[in-house]
């Protein structure tokens, strides 16, 4: 796979790695200057022994530099715009450039948080109006946009919650989350002080009734589910369920992460959800392959609101707008408004789609996954053979088994093909777990790369193992040493010593 | 190919056990590491600590996940194996040696006929596989 060297000139342009920018230009090289001092100047003393005593180790460079640097890291990147990204769980949608031109119209971008209400009326217009399509969504009333992503929401949630039963004098001690959850489920359990019950889940891949019966009584708290499920399943017993959660006064938490599937089909209010966290970054096309910004807005019974975090952006009689808290706040949850550029994109999708075309995705990517599915799971086994909602579980296991080829490998390869490889080795409960979600932004002939591509790695399984064991061949970089990137991360640039 | 040494006992959640008198020695099995993959990170307790049998006396971190550890049997931490802070990734390459984790007082020594012996343990992870 690799090119003849001996025809490969010495400054040919490399497709991995290049220098760092600290480690390119020269002393002289500068991209820009800064504009002659119009204030009085003043000496290092000035400054009351914080002055610093040697330049900043800034490099240097020129702007065509610069340019040609972040170009190479864009190259080197794969993101929804560089192909199919069928992340489970994490809902890669394409993020329309709409979004990013309302959200950098100068009345949102140049806004400060602090400035008069009376100057900021469309911002928080802005959130209202996104508030009150969330509820119309999710069904519940009362929303708070603070949360800054979806572990954050939850962890806002489960602080109401805890509101909620102590303003009633209930200490209560325990939540119960099923085997299928997102490790971010317990991980806020235990940020919230609870102790964390897991249960398993049943042959169908739904909450196991009798093992949720044996967990439920008047010291639990509250029972956090994921509807449909990280198995892309939605939940049978979901109405039942809610009402065992409610009979011993415990409350039910949906985690939102895979709202993409049920938009204007389902609502968790409807469902008997005491609350849930949306993830405007997945469901709602904002970009986060980068890691953020998110947010994760929470909506909530009207029995909750009181609790939420403040302040709250509200609608007055009088048609303006303004803040207020709620009467037993739990507190900020986030500095300011929470991620408001997010906020801004989100609405502007909310706005372009309205509720036929919010829901006209949620068909789409359910649609999508489900043809997917039939098409790959001659290929690869299907442990939960059922419709599904906009993502499904395929499992690796056998072919680790008789050919010795991993999931790992089969996602390393799927990168030679050109596709961003799914989600891996998650949920647990499938062995060698391949998590896909093509979500609705996939074209037929983009999905039919895609189920080909799977089709014909599980092939080179059998006939070619090492082939597989090597992947990738063909992106900027090959296999990663990964335990060693977690044991020895190496994350920033430091000056050699003397410099 | 995976190994199960038949002087040790082991537990549904894949910990061995070597009984040495009144104590416990734990780690985990040679099918547990392959299926976590490669180890980077274990969380095990202090010495003088109490483990419950049946419930997480630490987590271990590979590549792939975090898992939980359980306790095999109930007693007091009388050791634990500071080295693998360092060289976490022994857990992979020598299980049933380098890479035990802790050593256990037995308070009930009842708890370990409860365990499986090798040949169960081998038959019991083809059926989970």
């Amino acid at each position: 796979m690799s090119a003849d060297v001996t025809k490969t000139p010495s400054s040919a342009p490399t497709r991995g790695p290049r220098e760092l920018i600290f480690e390119t230009g020269s002393p002289a090289a500068r991209c820009f200057e800064l504009p002659p001092l119009d204030v009085p100047e003043v000496g290092a003393e000035a400054l009351a022994g914080q002055a610093r005593t040697s330049a900043p180790a800034l490099p240097h460079v020129t702007e065509v530099e610069i340019a040609r640097h972040y170009h190479h890291l864009a190259t080197m990147n794969f993101g929804v715009d560089s192909g199919p990204y069928p992340l489970g769980s994490c809902t890669m949608k394409y993020n329309p450039r709409v979004n990013e031109d309302a959200c950098r119209l100068e009345g949102f971008a140049g806004l400060h948080p602090y400035q008069p209400l009376s100057t900021a009326q469309g911002a928080l217009e802005l959130m209202v109006s996104l508030a009150d399509a969330l509820a119309e969504v999710s069904g519940l009333p009362a929303v708070t946009l603070q949360p800054a992503a979806g572990a954050h929401g939850e962890l806002t949630a489960l602080l109401t919650f805890r509101a909620y039963h102590v303003a009633n004098g209930d200490a209560r001690k325990r939540v119960v989350i099923p085997d299928s959850a997102h490790g971010t489920n317990p991980a806020t359990v235990s940020m919230c002080g609870y102790d964390v019950v897991t249960i398993p889940s049943n042959e169908r891949g739904g909450v196991d009734m009798d093992a949720l019966r044996a967990a439920l009584d008047t010291d639990v708290a509250a029972f956090m589910l994921t509807n449909p499920n990280t198995l892309g399943l939605f939940d049978e017993n979901i109405a039942e369920i809610t009402e065992m959660v409610h009979a011993v006064g415990a409350l039910a938490y949906c985690d939102g992460a895979n709202m993409n599937a049920i938009m204007g089909k389902a609502r968790p209010g409807d469902m008997g959800f005491d609350a849930l966290h949306i993830n405007l970054h997945k469901t709602f096309s904002t970009p986060h392959g980068g890691g953020g910004p998110g947010a994760g807005p929470v909506c909530v019974t009207g029995a909750l609101a009181k609790f939420l975090p403040g302040p709250l952006p509200v609608r007055l009689g009088d048609g303006s707008f303004s803040l207020v808290w709620p009467e037993r706040s739990i507190g900020r949850v986030r500095s300011s408004f929470g991620n408001f550029g997010v906020l801004v994109r989100a609405y502007a999708y909310v706005l372009a789609l309205g509720g036929d075309g919010l829901r006209a995705a949620s068909e789409q990517a359910v649609l999508s996954a489900n043809y997917l599915k039939e098409r790959l799971k001659g290929a690869y086994p299907l442990p939960y053979d059922r419709t599904c909602m906009h993502e499904f579980v395929l499992s690796g296991g056998k072919l680790r088994k008789e050919h010795g080829v991993h999931t790992l490998d089969v996602a390393k390869r799927l990168l030679d093909y050109g596709f961003h490889p799914p989600t891996i080795y998650f949920p647990q409960i499938v062995d060698e777990a391949i998590m896909i979600e093509p979500t609705e932004t996939e074209g037929l002939a983009d999905l039919d790369r895609f189920a080909d591509a799977m089709i014909a790695i599980a092939a080179e399984a059998v006939s070619d193992p090492d082939l597989l064991h090597g992947a990738p061949y063909t992106t900027p970089v090959r296999r990663l040493d990964e335990a060693r990137a977690v044991k020895q991360p190496d994350l920033r640039w430091r000056p050699a010593a003397g410099e | 190919m995976t190994v199960y040494p038949a002087d040790l006992k082991y537990d549904k959640e894949h910990e061995w056990v070597r009984v040495e008198g009144d104590a416990a020695v734990v780690g985990i099995s040679d099918f547990a590491q392959d299926q976590l993959g490669e180890v980077v990170y274990v969380d095990l307790p202090s010495v003088g600590d109490e483990v419950v049998a049946g419930e997480t006396f630490g987590e271990i971190e590979s590549v792939k996940s975090v898992s939980e550890l359980y306790a095999p049997v109930s007693g007091t931490i009388l050791e634990v194996n500071d080295d693998l802070g360092s060289t976490p990734e022994t857990i992979n390459s020598d299980p049933y040696a380098g890479g035990w984790m802790i050593k256990v007082s037995v308070a009930d020594p009842s708890q370990l006929d409860a365990l499986m012996s090798a040949e169960d343990y081998e038959s019991f992870v083809a059926n989970e596989a």
